[in-house]
């Protein structure tokens, strides 16, 4: 039997930890490269829209603003031009606001309402019904433009708002409609059977069981939907109207006009003003938005 | 008079698709009783217990509850109270409006549902924890709320679906202890699924053992242990399990014996459901406790020797494992006694208190 060695050398107690291990190093290495090239775009927009005309002219696209001008910022907001109007974003952003929100509501409640009945009130064909639902989601889009450009003019709702509102709706379901019921699945049935011994029906348990646990959920697709809705060319272009035009649409006719010199300051003030509630969204709820990602994900 | 029974259940088939879940299922449940379902798992305790609660829809069949066909009914207009395995206490509400939510759904005046929360959290226990949320409680003050929702909907029957199957050893035997009780006081008839045999030989009155949607025995919970019907229930039943050994009929002057080996056992006090015959393939069943350890030879036909093989002390008792004709038994002894491997020993059976099963259709003979 050997004895055992009591030496103060001999490993004892926390194991210690190496601050610059080869991985380490390899690791954060590879994370600031990334870091780096998403923030410089960033960067150079900000710094540009800062500049006065002049100074852009000289060509220093990374060099710090000599004198700053918050200017182009006042511009894109209140007067660029698009075509024949000067009045800036501001009237792209209150279209998109007005698109955004009922869109959101409308879709989310629909949504939230379908996917409990899908998890809980399995009917004949409700597993055929999900099916052609999530079909949707990966049929793309430009199929059934024509299409529903003629359903919303049969309807005479194409280029309103209500248009809009509908389109959106439609194109949120499949998704959100597989995210909540997702998560209703993930609950425990027996809270839904406890409900129903307790004499509840479809709504009230919706209502006082189900929603006041789902807070999680909704989060993330008001996340998704804000995000996503914002962020929408394509159906603003085509079914918004004129009138209605959103956000996107009107920067891309601030930044493509093709009258007088390219004002590269305003045209980034107004790219950065026009991604703000996506990116501020992001900022403050990065947890969620992972969280409705791998929710999603998980086909039950 | 016709005595109404509590809850009648006549040829109750479920299937989802193809798969056939219960079979042409027939229970008589007496007013008052506890009736546990029994069971391992996916023999369709639960799903029984679903289909009586109204959550699951039947194929075939009728229910009674009361003399009441509820067949079609809803869950809240069959006269049940259910309690959960994962308790299912609505984690938003406090414990009050969890008892009361059935109350309020139904519609009922405040003062109503204030004497009967204040007469169900009296019952069990529950006045300090009135305004505390389900996850400010622990895992037996769960399940006890979730009792007090069945109670406080002054129901005739009710459903307890593995209620205490999620909590710890000691806790499980409290809580068992207070829902026998709990019977006792209210005199409810109760249904209590479980795959616990304990607790099923502990609290019931009757026991319904099943296996692939066919119930295999109904009994008292002493017969079932006794006179097990066929080689499952015997084999399900009984911690330490039942010992085995497979032989076949002698008959030696109109007396019959089992034989396996070099063992033979006189069967002149066993009681025999139908007649024997001679070179009979058979099963012969004993459990630990009906079969004793001595140092010298027992009575002739009623004893042999064996070596043994393993000791393992329990605490109040010793299972001491030992070879009979070549296959490993295992005997309940007075832990006052240690046994060495290999040391040599006698059997003495009971044959009254042994069973015998046919060993090609596993029925009790």
């Amino acid at each position: 039997m050997t004895a055992i060695s009591t030496l103060p050398t001999e490993p004892r107690g926390k194991r210690p930890t190496r601050t610059f291990a080869p991985a380490t190093i390899m690791i954060y290495g590879i994370l600031l490269v990334a870091a780096l090239y998403y923030i410089l775009p960033l960067y150079v927009m900000i710094v540009t829209s800062l500049k006065g005309m002049p100074e852009i002219r000289l060509g220093n696209i990374f060099s710090t603003p000599v004198e700053i001008t918050f200017q182009p910022w006042s511009t894109a907001w209140t007067s660029a031009c698009t075509g024949l109007y000067c009045e800036g974003l501001k009237v792209g952003f209150w279209n998109s606001v007005k698109i955004m929100i009922p869109s959101v509501i409308v879709s989310i409640l629909i949504a939230s309402v379908n996917g409990y009945a899908l998890a809980n009130w399995r009917f004949k064909g409700s597993e055929i019904f999900f099916s052609i639902l999530l079909f949707g989601a990966f049929i793309p889009y430009q199929v059934m433009l024509y299409p529903l450009v003629i359903i919303t003019r049969e309807l005479g709702i194409f280029g309103t708002l209500t248009g809009i509102i509908v389109i959106h709706t439609i194109f949120g379901m499949p998704i959100l409609t597989l995210l909540f019921r997702n998560y209703f699945a993930s609950l425990p049935t027996e809270l839904f059977k406890a409900a129903r011994v307790d004499g509840a029906g479809f709504w009230r348990i919706f209502f006082q069981i189900m929603v006041p646990l789902s807070a999680p959920i909704f989060v993330v697709a008001v996340i998704m939907q804000v995000t996503g809705i914002w962020n929408d060319f394509l159906f603003g272009v085509i079914f918004a109207g004129s009138k209605n035009v959103p956000m996107t649409v009107q920067l891309n006719n601030i930044v493509n006009s093709t009258q007088g010199v390219k004002e590269y300051n305003v045209n980034m003030a107004a790219t950065i003003l026009t991604g703000a509630v996506p990116l501020l969204v992001y900022f403050f709820s990065g947890k969620y938005f992972v969280r409705g990602i791998a929710a999603g994900a998980v086909k039950g | 008079m016709i005595i109404v029974n509590s809850v009648s259940i006549k040829d109750l088939s479920v299937s989802f698709g193809s798969v056939s879940v219960l079979k042409d299922l027939n229970i008589e449940v007496a007013d008052g009783e506890f009736l546990v379902l029994l069971g391992p798992s996916g023999c369709g305790k639960s799903t029984l217990l679903n289909c009586i609660a109204g959550l699951l829809d039947i194929s075939e069949g009728q229910i009674f509850i009361k003399g009441k066909n509820v067949t079609w009914e809803e869950p809240k207009d069959r006269g049940i109270g259910m309690v959960f395995q994962s308790y299912a206490l609505y984690p938003q509400m406090t414990v009050e409006k969890n008892l009361s939510f059935g109350l309020r759904v139904a519609g009922l005046a405040k003062a109503e549902i204030q004497q009967r929360i204040a007469n169900a959290a009296d019952i069990l226990q529950l006045e300090p924890l009135l305004q505390r949320k389900p996850a400010a409680l622990s895992g037996g003050q769960r399940q006890r709320v979730a009792i007090g929702r069945a109670l406080v909907r002054d129901v005739d029957v009710f459903l307890f679906d593995e209620p205490l199957s999620n909590l710890d050893a000691k806790l499980r035997s409290e809580l068992r202890v207070e829902i026998k009780r709990l019977h006792h006081k209210l005199a409810n008839t109760m249904i209590y699924v479980t795959h616990d045999q304990i607790e099923a030989l502990t609290l019931a009155d009757r026991i319904a053992v099943m296996k692939g949607g066919l119930i295999q025995q109904l009994d008292e919970p002493l017969t079932i242990y006794n006179k097990p019907r066929n080689l499952f229930v015997a084999s399900f039943i009984g911690s330490p399990a039942m010992n085995f050994l497979r032989g076949k009929l002698t008959e030696i002057d109109g007396a019959f014996s089992f034989t396996a080996a070099d063992l033979t056992v006189s069967l002149a006090k066993y009681e025999t459901q139908e007649k024997l015959t001679n070179e009979r393939d058979v099963i012969f069943g004993f459990r630990p406790e009906h079969i004793a350890i001595t140092d010298k030879p027992g009575q002739k036909g009623l004893s042999c020797e064996a070596v043994v093989d393993l000791d393992e002390p329990m605490g109040a008792d010793s299972l001491v494992w030992l070879k009979v004709a070549g296959k490993p038994i295992s005997v309940r002894v007075d832990s006052g006694r240690r046994y060495m491997p290999g040391e040599k020993v006698f059997l003495s059976f009971n044959p009254a208190m042994a069973s015998l099963f046919d060993a090609t259709t596993e029925e009790r003979i």
